[in-house]
């Protein structure tokens, strides 16, 4: 057996077979820096990996908005601070240090291509999911850990791509993230091709991520892990993994098409008789810019539920935590979460309401995207119903996911008109659709996220992050969070179409007096007011990064379990070390047993032996 | 140890022979019908033509997927995973194809 | 404590954790395949009618291409067999076979690519179209200049839709002959690539993507087959499931193949 073939030896029913074998367990050649830190296959410092590159391109895509933002709310005005900067690095395009229409365009695209397939996904997914995933569920680590490493470097390969993208002639793509056709062609820059060729590394990594992920959780479950003792998390990272598997591929196949239609002058995606630049272009014609937006799409509303499902996932684990009681409707969970990855594949086309679709077929895509809604509402009220009746223990963690519910609650129920043909006509494309997403992804998914890292801090390092300066990032963010979207809501009904690099001000009553249905001047102030409140919001992110790196050294030591949890992933030293656990784990119960009655702790590990003056919870189901 | 597919009957290579040799004959075979049927001149222009190409591919498809492939053996959920797979694919198909095709009234197709 | 399952099957699944994997990666080679087939069904259903070529590419070299590949995941199929029994030199036969046969397929395959490339249709001056095969262009052909000239080994037609349907009984029986052409008349000189038109736009892409993933399947087999002896020698049961694993893969590349000739070449 080569022993750089793998670190961790196959199973063997004999373990006298290897004999000759210098890697028996226990007996590991301690890794250099390189294999350690940069080129591990540990599950564990892969997660690590992809959170830290995450929380970089997280910050990075808020810089990019706070730019935007300020251009909207003072178009053509320089940049205070970083307008010499932005012109230094960037050149013709940031004149002045003022934001260029094209630059505009392209800072919009890049926040986000970066925050979705970058930042949430990847830490929702990746980070999380590749750290607590096998912990939760038993296993030494994931099922293919240099698939596992390798998915990591075509991220980061990924990520890197979309960067330099900005520093190229013509600079990054400008095209949204959408990228549609033909606009994104026939731009001239070669950042369009620079973002599909990152998009197809990013899709790879994504790939390889949700073979492993599901491998993982089918086949690597300890003993007695049986699907329904699952934690929560499991199944929506589970669920997670298949529409990433799935949904994926055709995204990378129009990538593949749009690339040769921007390299090769193909014509996939542009139609005959295209005129660019008042000539008619020198293109065969025949494609169907259409076709573009159904393939980008059939990925595009699944990848909404990418974004939802392991922040879900997170704000259950820290409910139950919390309120020291089992979850409520376990089972109503489990299938919910299966029957909204199955719908998620079929309602894409509610993106698409103003293509000119038959009415047969625009009521077929409502009607299943307002059946969808209706998985996602149970998964809240579960969440909501949980806390009935439970010892609330408010800390960090319980905050972020108090806060995630209305949070989402109100996302949520933003999209219902927006599911609705005829409702959508007037919304579509205005920035009530920013605040509707935003409310679900930023203080809905991004809170969650925010409570995952206050919650598992103490298991990666042993010590918890402050208290109080968490409890202020908190309420500071929700209260900003809340400030820069709840507007746009009402900018949206006004009329305020997205994507506008004057920030409106060319359709305001003030340009166009006596204009009908010009903007009026309360909608334009509006705008100000959501830039001063997204600047906030970013001081508000400062005493998070601190108290993050901080703590690392200083924070208050926590012991292997200082959340009393029950789930297995609190049942291991504090790191884990290599392999996790000694040997397999006997599950023997399931995910929540809080306040068992008849137990003397309030809450019982899975793995916990049967002890035979306990008795077993009549409320578990299997 | 002992996997799983060995289970049904002993293994043998010349089992296997045999069956790559009946599966290479019908895929000569059918590809042969595929041919004949596309310079053939069954029905008017190509539509009926490319109907019974795709079905003689289908049965092509098997063949290798079932045979080759071991599918036919094969566990439950491998099937359960496909079966997901298909339908999705042709959701994806067949939604596209309706929504590019349904306008509404008055639209005028070249 | 060590990965479990990664030879013997998990008992309520009945699989290993490779095979598991690669069946799961098939699934989304589906999909990427599926989205291509997508694809050419709206490109061709949404073509002008007539527009849309026929018999453009040669079925001899396609039925050649068919066949090869089927032979390769008999081979395949036989190699795997051959570990399974622990015979390790027809493991090798086998396999050495399922190299050569995907090289020529290969070969085939850029030939075909190349007979595209030096394909030309010209819109002459007249609002004539020449169409045929490059035999040369003269010392001093510059187009953008308007100097020398460009011999085709093809015909001259009135309208571009003549050159749609080669299965036509007219192109059928239509003579092709040496045709030169003076490049002052030449209004616009594009080959057979890509940018054609749609048809060979989707050509070469699906066609490139599956020729790719020969090459990646044929550079597995071959690091199997060049360098398996050491794990062959300590770990025969994990060998032959490496061996399995990357035959699925092979056989799945062969049936997108199975699609792709009758949809390209046959109809």
């Amino acid at each position: 057996m080569q022993s750089n073939v793998q670190q961790f030896p196959p199973f063997r029913e004999a373990p006298a077979a290897h004999a000759h074998d210098g890697h028996g367990q226990g007996e590991h050649h301690e890794p250099n820096f390189w294999r350690k830190y940069v080129f591990s296959t540990d599950h564990k410092v892969i997660g690590i990996q992809y959170g830290f590159m995450a929380l970089c391109f997280m910050l990075f895509g808020f810089f990019l908005m706070l730019l935007m933002r300020w251009q909207i709310a003072h178009p053509g005005v320089p940049v205070p601070v970083f307008g010499p900067l932005l012109e230094k690095i960037l050149g013709q395009p940031a004149a002045h240090g003022a934001i260029s229409p094209d630059l505009y365009n392209s800072f919009g695209a890049m926040h986000g291509t970066i925050m979705v397939f970058l930042g949430v996904v990847p830490l929702a997914f990746a980070a999380f999911g590749n750290y607590v995933v096998p912990l939760m569920i038993g296993a030494p680590d994931m099922c293919f850990p240099r698939i596992n490493m390798a998915s990591f470097h075509a991220f980061f390969l990924g990520g890197v791509v979309m960067l330099v993208s900005f520093f190229i002639p013509g600079g990054a793509a400008q095209a949204g993230w959408t990228s549609y056709s033909p606009l994104a062609t026939t731009i001239p820059t070669n950042g369009q091709a620079f973002w599909l060729v990152g998009m197809v590394l990013l899709i790879t990594s994504s790939l390889l991520g949700s073979v492993n992920f599901i491998a993982t959780i089918i086949q690597l479950r300890a003993p007695g892990m049986t699907w329904m003792r699952l934690p929560w998390f499991v199944w929506a990272q589970f669920v997670t993994a298949f529409i990433l598997l799935l949904a994926f591929p055709p995204l990378e196949a129009a990538g593949v098409l749009q690339l040769m239609d921007n390299v090769a002058h193909t014509s996939f995606f542009l139609p005959t008789g295209l005129a660019v630049g008042g000539q008619l272009a020198d293109r065969s014609g025949g494609g169907s810019p259409l076709l573009w937006q159904h393939l980008f799409w059939f990925l595009g509303h699944p990848e909404v539920y990418v974004l939802i499902l392991p922040a879900m996932g997170i704000v259950i684990e820290v409910i139950a935590n919390n309120t020291r009681k089992p979850i409520w409707g376990y089972k109503s969970l489990v299938y919910s979460v299966l029957f909204v990855g199955f719908l998620s594949f079929i309602v894409w086309a509610h993106h698409m309401y103003l293509t000119g679709m038959g009415q047969k077929i625009a009521t077929f895509f409502q009607a299943t995207t307002m059946i969808i809604s209706i998985p996602s509402v149970i998964i809240l009220t579960c969440m909501f119903l949980s806390l009935w009746g439970g010892s609330i223990r408010i800390n960090t963690p319980m905050l972020f996911a108090l806060g995630f519910l209305p949070m989402f609650g109100i996302g949520g129920l933003t999209g219902l008109p927006l599911g609705l043909a005829a409702a959508d006509l007037y919304l579509h494309d205005t920035y009530y659709i920013i605040a509707h997403f935003h409310y679900v992804v930023a203080p809905g998914t991004i809170f969650a996220l925010f409570a995952g890292v206050y919650f598992w801090f103490p298991k990666i390092t042993g010590r918890k992050m402050n208290e109080f300066w968490g409890r202020v990032h908190f309420w500071c963010s929700l209260a900003f969070m809340n400030i820069v979207f709840m507007p746009m809501f009402a900018q949206g009904i006004k009329g305020m179409l997205r994507r506008m690099s004057d920030g409106a001000v060319n359709y305001s009553a003030a340009r166009v007096p006596g204009a009908i249905d010009a903007l009026p001047g309360s909608v334009m102030q509006l705008n100000g007011v959501i830039l001063w409140a997204a600047v906030c919001l970013g001081i508000a992110q400062i005493p998070f990064i601190i108290n993050l790196f901080w703590s690392i050294s200083h924070g208050e030591k926590a012991g292997t379990n200082p959340w009393r949890a029950t789930t297995l992933d609190w049942q291991t030293p504090t790191p884990p070390p290599h392999g996790n656990f000694e040997r397999a784990p006997h599950v023997v119960r399931g995910p929540y047993e809080y306040s068992a009655p008849g137990h003397a702790e309030d809450f019982t590990p899975q793995d916990e032996p049967e002890s035979s003056s306990a008795p077993l919870n009549p409320n578990e189901h299997h | 140890m002992i996997d799983m597919s060995k289970s049904e009957s002993p293994f043998s290579l010349q089992g296997c022979v045999r069956l790559c040799a009946v599966v290479f004959l019908v895929v000569l075979c059918t590809t042969s019908a595929m041919i004949a049927t596309s310079f053939s001149h069954l029905g008017d222009g190509w539509t009926l033509k490319v109907a019974l190409i795709l079905a003689i591919a289908v049965v092509n498809a098997f063949l290798v997927a079932g045979h080759l492939m071991h599918l036919l053996s094969e566990k439950k959920l491998i099937y359960t995973v496909l079966a997901f797979t298909v339908f999705f694919f042709i959701g994806l198909l067949g939604l596209t194809i309706c929504a590019t095709n349904g306008f509404p009234p008055g639209t005028v197709s070249h | 404590m060590e990965i479990p399952y990664t030879i013997e099957t998990r008992p309520d699944t009945g699989l290993y954790n490779a095979k598991l994997g690669i069946w799961l990666f098939l699934a989304s080679e589906v999909m990427l395949f599926g989205g291509l087939f997508s694809a050419y069904v709206l490109l061709r259903v949404g073509a002008e009618p007539g527009m849309w070529p026929h018999g453009w590419l040669n079925v001899t070299l396609g039925t050649v291409n068919t066949l090869l590949l089927a032979l390769s995941a008999i081979t395949t199929l036989l190699a795997w067999a051959a570990c399974k029994v622990r015979d390790f030199t027809k493991f090798k036969i086998f396999h050495a076979c399922t190299i050569l046969l995907a090289l020529t397929f290969l070969g085939i395959k850029s030939y075909e690519y190349h007979d595209k490339l030096i394909h030309y249709e010209i819109k002459l001056a007249n609002g004539t179209f020449a169409d045929g095969h490059l035999v040369e262009e003269s010392k001093d052909f510059d187009l953008a200049n308007k100097t020398g000239t460009v011999t085709l080994h093809g015909r001259i037609v009135e309208d571009e839709k003549e050159l749609m349907d080669l299965r036509a009984p007219a192109a059928q029986s239509a003579k092709l002959d040496e045709v030169t052409i003076a490049a002052a008349d030449i209004r616009k000189m594009e080959n057979y690539g890509p940018k054609h038109n749609t048809f060979t736009a989707i050509y070469f892409t699906l066609t490139g993507l599956h020729a790719l993933h020969i090459l990646g399947g044929t550079v597995v087999i071959f690091y199997f087959w060049a360098f398996g002896g050491a794990m062959w020698k300590t770990d025969p049961e994990r060998f032959t499931n490496r061996i399995e694993v990357s035959g699925l893969f092979w056989h799945f590349v062969d049936l997108v193949w199975i699609f792709l000739f009758p949809v390209l070449y046959l109809t």
